[in-house]
């Protein structure tokens, strides 16, 4: 997954770099694509933890690419860790280490009355 | 950047302090005042959406609402030479994050002179419902 340089997604305009909530985005969105590559068919999936270690500041102009790896999968759990990096995935930016429930049963509110009350507690779902 | 945050709040317009962050701004982020201090806002833009069924935040962008929450906190409670950078967040998800505004409370647990360690907390339509919290380090000085 790659995402590229924009003025949009400065988090400081002295320095340029971006904001650490894209790399954030875009190691969210690859830990789950992991868990997702992974399956032979398609099952409701939520993240309930992401913990990211912001390495070095990300160059600014320069793409940042992100990729992850499943490392274990239960029955309820996948542990997913990942990478951001420039160019070398040697020399990360950030790494993340994720953890995502599956089957997420009664976190599929699909009407539009549906509140944030709902008792559900499996998670800020993304996808 | 830290000259106009310090003019900001001399003049009494801090809440106007993400006009001076880019991503800020692009994924609806808003500062405002209470009795206590400051909170954020993180509005519902359609472009944050992650999942398209519920439909429900994208995960990455509540991360970084509660990343800027404890930036916002920090820059208002403490006068700074420079932009707090962020060594680690930890995110976990409690609830849906569902397609309306969320309210972003960040919180500083300890700060020395060179690191802030920091919680922020999120909450949609009820405060005592939180729908993901997220606790964070932040290098304050070089």
């Amino acid at each position: 997954m790659r995402v590229a340089y924009r003025a949009e997604l400065v988090g400081n305009p002295e320095t340029g770099v971006v904001h650490g909530g894209v790399i954030t985005t875009l190691l969210d969105s690859v830990c789950g694509l992991a868990v997702f590559s992974s399956f032979t068919q398609m099952r409701p999936v939520a993240t309930l933890d992401l913990r990211i270690d912001y390495l070095k500041p990300a160059t600014p102009g320069l793409d940042i690419r992100a990729e992850a790896k499943l490392d274990k999968m239960t029955r309820t759990v996948a542990f997913v860790s990942g990478y951001a990096y420039h160019d070398d995935v040697a020399k990360p930016v950030a790494r993340a280490s994720a953890s995502f429930m599956l089957d997420s049963v009664g976190f599929k509110p699909t009407t539009s009355e549906q509140s944030s009350h709902s008792e559900s507690t499996t998670g800020g779902a993304t996808r | 950047m830290i000259e106009s945050l310090r003019a900001l709040k001399s003049s009494g317009r801090f809440t106007a302090i993400n006009s001076l962050v880019p991503y800020a701004q692009f994924i609806g982020l808003e500062v405002e005042l209470n009795a206590t201090g400051v909170i954020s806002v993180l509005r519902n833009l359609r472009s944050n959406i992650g999942n398209t069924h519920i439909p429900a935040v994208h995960g990455g962008v509540v991360g970084a609402a509660l990343e800027h929450a404890a930036i916002i906190e920090l820059c208002y409670v403490l006068e700074l030479d420079s932009m707090p950078r962020v060594i680690n967040v930890s995110i976990d998800f409690l609830r849906p994050v569902l397609a309306q505004d969320l309210y972003l409370q960040g919180e500083i647990v300890r700060h020395g002179r060179r690191i802030a360690n920091m919680r922020t907390t999120a909450w949609q339509d009820d405060p005592a419902k939180l729908v993901a919290t997220a606790h964070a380090n932040f290098k304050l000085a070089d």
